[in-house]
């Protein structure tokens, strides 16, 4: 089974420097790129391969690539930003990829960055990731003095300045126009859409945002073509995934595993199983602002399509597993809580609905809830529907929320009936 | 409505023909359909935060389930169909109300915002009632904001508009939202006085009580207990359109009158909180008369005063009426009737009545047009010559503001973003403007916008001036700069003014320079003769100098000098120490026999006269005031005369009748003077458009100036009658003291407040217009008294070399406006006198260090035999060998400017 992305990853040693990384085929396709491909051949070849975005969304590159206007005069300069504000609740996918292999990100955003003909690209780092920032920075130092990145890189007379920000820490600079807000220095709120990047992005001017997992496919596309690609994954979007698990499983971790590959077999062969004595009762696909899924969804493959068909979202891939002995209000109440406190507060459902739900579920899980407050959450979910708010924070943040009340709404009454949590005693 | 094709949408139902490229709340709000909101304000567009004006927008006809929208953020197409009444939107907009009151405080009857409270109104419009929260409210401590600013957060419910204003509109920089999610947090990073000279309207922007007006507070009054009146703000030349407030005889506070050519929804600070010099306890509210000069000064009823006055004004005897820029037209024009066109005399310095005559001559024979501030907000490319607008003119430094963000809005518009959606035309402009050129000799907060300053004196200003023309036109006088640089900026000001589409010069009279005046001529004839475009914009000194201009008389210092007696001199609302030497008014003085002064408050003048008459002020007069645009507008009596206190031109028509050995006028009412002013002077007769008759009616009825729920005024007496009774009678206007009356809309010059069924925020105003931000429905209100001839020769003026070289030791000053203090009647408001600093010099650092002083140290400046003491202001930008001094700050001297002078420690 191929693992294209993490087979030089290992915990045992460190990323593999620059002359390590071009030993085993590194910035070969960086050479492959700048000579013999024009950006336009690029795209194409992204698009042939239906790389969709790994930020969670699964909007696909190549298309997301093609709406920067290619008339350089006018619409110069162009930026390329890598999204790696990895906050998402339970996900760790991109601090793997950043921390064991900095120059297949490096490499990837040299691809990216020519083909839509910038010539600026940033790397927009969460706060928390110190090694990864450690990682990259010396990675960026060997490749400028290899000359590949900066002036005239490898001698095709293509430019390309490449920049880590450490961002301050907010859990919305992962939206990406919340992210170029902040990276210009301004407010972390998200933007009015449309205009979207590829129209009005960086300094207002057209940007591409990729993820991080995205953009360390790009250098095995080049090299492999699509159809590799596409071999790759189980179902009919290409490639492998990185799928995470947490919880009460005997073996937490990482795999970089085919798309399409079943919850069970993620859950069962790769992480062990339940730990003994603990019960599965459901699980978050892709971070916490996704929709619970529980036993009777586990044979579905693990694909963008195949998750959104069974009520949920595919997100980040990173499983976040709920088991007996936790409290599911409690867990409700720990999440929303977060969520809350993320809140930007540009619009009022999210700064307002979200408070509201978190102090609901608090009293709930303190055994004050009344029947009532049942009928608040389940306003609330709708309330903060997508459309109604502003970005899709709320909306991802009422997804738990509302399959958490559909499938454990035994639970909640328990708690109002018992006036106490039933997990405490 | 434009001439861009109509489009057809539908909206519960019911097919409308809108206009396209808009958005659909603003289209709403135009058809008069109400859909509740809070952060979209016509004037800063539309951001999306407070999701308040939800609708729901159906695919086609078949689509019954729909989706919500943000009215506010969906474009207006064709074919569009949506729906405000549909039982989800319906839901959702209660809900985001519901929302909000889990913080927002129910202090409602002890909130200055309540009765005019626009989240009171957009409460009950979406029909939330029951509270369902029941949990602890945030609440924040609030800061101290000067003066004119309350500060109450936790009455906010976040919509941005105050930061969206008070930052991206009036690029103010000390307000700013702090914090996150539930706890955002908008104020100053600590306490301290606002500093934008626009913060006022904070007050109306904010959609409940966050921010409300301090001075109100003082002698608070519900907006339903106000008595009201259509009025021009009278402390600059632009001439804002105000609402004057009164309950129990004393002015409460100033609202902007919207007038979509002139100030829109905003006002200036100095015009908002300049109003209290009305209520002052200084005020002359008697005649006062002393039998000789060295007596003191006695109050005396009517009778008295006429007795004294009965031979005042015969015709043996010599009468000289000094007139003032600061009053009506009216109280001017009756002051010349009184003594005679021979005998009237302006009351402003030669100076000053040579460059206004200019103005007024250039602008009615050149054929170029004085633009609104409407106007002056599409302009695509400024040059401001020697005017430093923000203390001048503030409101039209806020239009020049507005200009620059043209260039943003066309590059949005370039890349399919309509100019409404304010969020991604700022990050597509980030920091393009549209260009402005300021050439002025010391920095002003305008700078930021230039794409060039100029700093230098005001000969140099005026010679880049010549210099710029000279290079758009090879007719005009041939100038060149020896400065290669200097040479190079006229070459790029001249080619980025000829390639613009709507190019602007602004100057002003503030320099007291002809040449400068001149040289901004010059560059605008260029422009007309060159490119058949341009306009021209001039500051004048004061909000009646243009009106002041249209009648014939002869400048202040014609008097000076003289030998021969004058045995009555009266002089009308003008403090004659501040146009001219002490020396030289005190000679005029001693060879008076009797001067008799009108005036509101006490001043140098009235302290001199034999008699003082108390005049009304604008809040207690009907006047027409024309500004610097040449738009006459008219001001209406909100304060029934209480005391002798009577209008200027009704004392002045009583002292007529009584002249002996005439009687020529029939005065009884305002109408019949202005009717005889337009007899006598043709060129005002554009005038009499103004829906200013006293018998102009609407259905029948006054317009009332009290609104419906005006309570007490029945109640007090209910006991004996439930009708209103004693009302006060108003001949010489539309208006009535009463909340009885037409309810229909009045002409926009006659709306005295703005209330809409459901409306009771100031956000009624949109019910009075004919699209948000546009014009007030029937016209905005006043007249244009001057428009562009065609068909005009070109002709350039000369320059004037009058340049005079500075000796030894001598220092060229050059006048420092302020917007506090350089005004003389928003001086005596005590909250505004609060922000007016002690008289200063700017002076470069360089020259600091050789005068041996710093920052806030005394120095003593010899000017024209007057000595004053001035504080030091280090302020770089201002040139070596130059000073620049405040002007008529409260407690200065006059100095005639520029001029030079001597420092000594």
């Amino acid at each position: 089974m191929e693992r294209p992305l993490t087979q030089h990853i290992s915990h045992e040693t460190t990323p593999l420097n620059l002359k390590d990384y071009q030993k085993v085929g590194g910035y070969a396709g960086t050479r492959k790129v700048l000579k013999e491909m024009t950006p336009m051949e690029v795209t194409n070849l992204v698009k042939t391969s239906n790389l969709l975005g790994r930020g969670g969304a699964g909007f696909p590159t190549g298309v997301k690539w093609s709406l920067v206007s290619m008339d350089t005069e006018k619409s110069y300069p162009k930026y390329l930003v890598c999204n790696a504000d990895e906050m998402e609740p339970g996900t760790f996918k991109d601090r793997y990829l950043l921390e064991g292999n900095p120059h297949q990100l490096i490499e990837g955003m040299i691809i990216a960055a020519y083909a839509i003909q910038a010539q600026t690209a940033y790397i927009f780092l969460r706060w928390a990731y110190k090694k990864a920032e450690t990682e990259l920075r010396k990675a960026i130092t060997e490749a400028y003095d290899a000359g590949l990145l900066g002036k005239n890189i490898l001698g095709t007379g293509y430019n390309l300045e490449l920049k880590v920000h450490s961002s301050a820490g907010r859990y919305i600079c992962g939206e990406e126009t919340a992210l170029l807000n902040s990276l210009e220095g301004k407010r972390a709120i998200p933007r009015t859409k449309p205009p979207f990047p590829a129209i009005s992005g960086l300094f207002g001017k057209p940007t591409v945002v990729n993820n991080v997992e995205t953009l360390a496919w790009l250098s095995h596309i080049v090299m492999n073509g699509s159809d590799w690609f596409k071999g790759l994954s189980l179902t009919a979007t290409g490639g492998t995934k990185l799928y995470g698990v947490s919880g009460k499983v005997k073996n937490p971790g990482l795999w970089e595993l085919p798309l399409g590959t079943t919850f069970r077999e993620l859950i069962e062969d790769h992480a062990g199983g339940m730990l003994d004595g603990y019960g599965f009762r459901g699980l978050l696909p892709g971070g916490a602002s996704t929709d619970f899924l529980i036993e009777e969804h586990l044979d579905i493959q693990m694909d963008f399509s195949t998750v959104a068909a069974a009520g949920s979202r595919m997100g980040t891939g990173t499983l976040i597993i709920l088991d007996d002995k936790t409290c599911p209000v409690a867990f409700l109440h720990n999440i929303e809580r977060f969520f809350a406190l993320e809140s930007c507060g540009f619009c009022t459902p999210c700064r307002e609905g979200l408070p509201w739900v978190e102090k609901v579920l608090a009293t709930i899980e303190s055994g004050n809830g009344r029947m009532e407050h049942l009928d608040i959450l389940k306003f609330q979910t709708r309330y903060l529907a997508p459309g109604n708010t502003f970005c899709a924070h709320a909306p991802g943040a009422a997804e738990p929320l509302q399959s958490g009340l559909k499938y454990f709404y035994d639970d909640f009454v328990s708690h109002i009936n018992l006036k106490r949590c039933p997990w405490k005693s | 409505m434009s001439l861009e094709i109509m489009i057809k949408i539908k909206i519960d139902g019911t097919y409308y023909e809108v206009e396209p490229n808009k958005n659909l709340l603003d289209t709403c709000l135009t058809l008069g359909l109400d859909i509740p909101h809070f952060c979209f304000h016509a004037a800063l567009g539309s951001v999306g935060a407070c999701r308040l004006c939800a609708v729901k927008k159906f695919k086609d006809e078949t689509d019954k389930k729909g989706r919500i929208v943000m009215s506010c953020m969906e474009p207006v197409v064709d074919n569009l169909i949506i729906s405000i009444d549909d039982i989800d939107a319906k839901a959702f907009r209660a809900a985001v109300i519901e929302g909000l009151m889990t913080n927002h405080p129910h202090d409602c009857p002890v909130c200055d915002e309540g009765g005019e409270c626009h989240l009171q109104d957009m409460t009950v419009m979406t029909g939330h009632n029951y509270r369902r929260f029941d949990f602890k409210k945030r609440t924040y401590q609030n800061q101290n904001l000067g003066p004119f600013i309350q500060h109450e957060m936790n009455r906010c419910i976040q919509c941005y508009r105050c930061v969206r204003f008070y930052r991206d509109y009036a690029g103010g920089k000390d307000l700013n939202a702090f914090a996150s999610r539930n706890n955002i947090y908008f104020g100053r990073v600590e306490d301290g006085t606002l500093e934008n000279e626009f913060s006022g309207n904070l007050v109306e922007v904010c959609p409940t009580g966050v921010f409300t007006d301090k001075t109100l507070m003082k002698h608070y009054t519900r907006k339903w207990d106000l008595s009201n009146a259509p009025s021009v703000c009278v402390h600059c030349s632009v001439g804002c359109n105000t609402i004057a407030s009164e309950r129990y005889d004393s002015l409460r506070r100033i609202m902007s009158r919207y007038n979509g050519e002139v100030n829109g929804y905003f006002l200036c600070d100095r015009g908002r909180f300049g109003y209290e010099f009305v209520n002052d306890e200084k005020r002359i509210r008697e005649p006062q008369i002393r039998s000789n000069k060295n007596e003191k000064k006695e109050n005396v009823d009517d009778e008295h005063l006429f007795s004294v006055l009965s031979n005042s004004f015969s015709t043996n005897r010599k009468v000289i009426g000094i007139g003032s820029p600061r009053a009506s037209l009216e109280s001017n024009y009756a002051l010349q009737v009184l003594v005679g066109k021979d005998n009237f005399n302006k009351g402003i310095s030669t100076k000053e009545q040579q460059l206004t005559n200019t103005i007024l001559e250039f602008l009615k024979q050149s054929g170029i047009k004085t633009p609104s501030l409407k106007q002056i907000e599409k302009a695509d490319a400024i040059l401001i010559l020697g005017e430093d607008l923000v203390n001048t003119a503030p409101m039209m430094a806020l239009a020049v503001r507005e200009a620059t963000r043209n260039l943003g809005k066309e590059m949005a518009e370039k890349r399919g973003i309509p100019s409404w959606n304010a969020d991604p035309v700022i990050k597509i402009t980030q920091d393009s403007k549209s260009p402005v050129f300021i050439a002025t000799p010391f920095k002003d907060s305008l700078d930021e916008l230039a794409k060039d300053t100029f700093r230098s004196s005001f000969t140099n200003i005026a010679e880049l001036g010549f210099a710029v023309a000279s290079v758009l036109d090879s007719e005009a006088p041939s100038v060149k700069l020896k400065n290669i640089e200097h040479q190079a900026l006229a070459e790029k000001i001249a080619s980025t003014l000829r390639k613009a589409k709507n190019p602007l010069i602004i100057s002003g009279v503030h320099s007291g320079d002809e040449n400068v005046i001149k040289a901004a001529c010059n560059i605008a004839t260029a422009l007309k003769s060159i490119e058949n475009k341009g306009l021209l914009s001039i500051v004048l000194p004061e909000c009646n100098s243009m009106g002041l201009a249209f009648l014939p008389g002869n400048p202040l210092d014609i008097l000076f000098g003289g030998k021969d007696k004058i045995d009555t001199l009266v002089i009308l609302e003008n403090d004659l120490f501040r146009r001219a030497s002490e020396e030289s008014i005190l000679q005029l003085f001693d060879r008076c026999d009797q001067i008799i002064v009108l005036d509101q408050l006490p001043n140098k003048t009235t302290l001199r006269a034999d008699i003082v008459i108390p005049a009304a002020t604008f809040a207690e007069s009907e006047g027409t005031l024309v500004n610097n645009e040449g738009r006459a507008q008219r001001y209406y009596k909100t304060i029934v005369n209480k005391d002798q206190v009577k209008e200027s031109w009704r004392w002045l028509t009583e002292f007529i009748l009584i002249k002996k050995g005439t009687q020529t006028v029939q005065w009884k009412k305002f109408d019949d003077i202005v009717n005889s002013l337009l007899v006598d002077f043709p060129d005002l007769e554009a005038l009499k458009n103004y829906f200013s008759d006293a018998d102009f009616r609407m259905v029948n009825e006054k317009i009332p100036r009290q609104p419906i729920r005006y309570s007490g005024r029945t109640s007090i007496n209910a006991k004996n009658a439930v009708s209103e009774i004693g009302i006060e009678p108003d001949i010489d206007s539309p208006l009535a003291f009463t909340m009885e009356g037409s309810k229909e809309n009045a002409p926009a010059s006659l709306v005295p407040f703005y209330w809409s069924p459901g409306w009771n925020s100031v956000q009624a105003v949109n019910k009075y217009l004919d699209e948000p931000n546009g014009k007030m429905k029937g016209g905005d209100s006043g007249i244009r008294l001057i428009e562009p001839k065609e068909n005009t020769p070109v002709t350039y003026f000369q320059k004037n070399n009058q340049s005079k070289e500075l000796q030894p030791g001598e220092w060229l000053i050059v006048p420092v406006y302020q917007i506090f203090g350089s005004d003389e009647l928003s001086s005596s408001a005590s909250t505004l006198a609060q922000r007016i600093p002690a008289p200063f010099v700017y002076l470069n650092l360089k020259d600091a260090i050789d005068l041996k002083v710093n920052n806030t140290d005394q120095i003593q400046l010899e000017i024209a035999n007057t000595k004053l003491e001035l504080v030091v202001i280090i302020e770089n930008s201002i040139g070596q060998g130059m000073a620049g001094v405040s002007v008529n700050l409260p407690g200065m001297l006059y100095l005639d400017l520029p001029g030079t002078g001597k420092f000594h420690k």
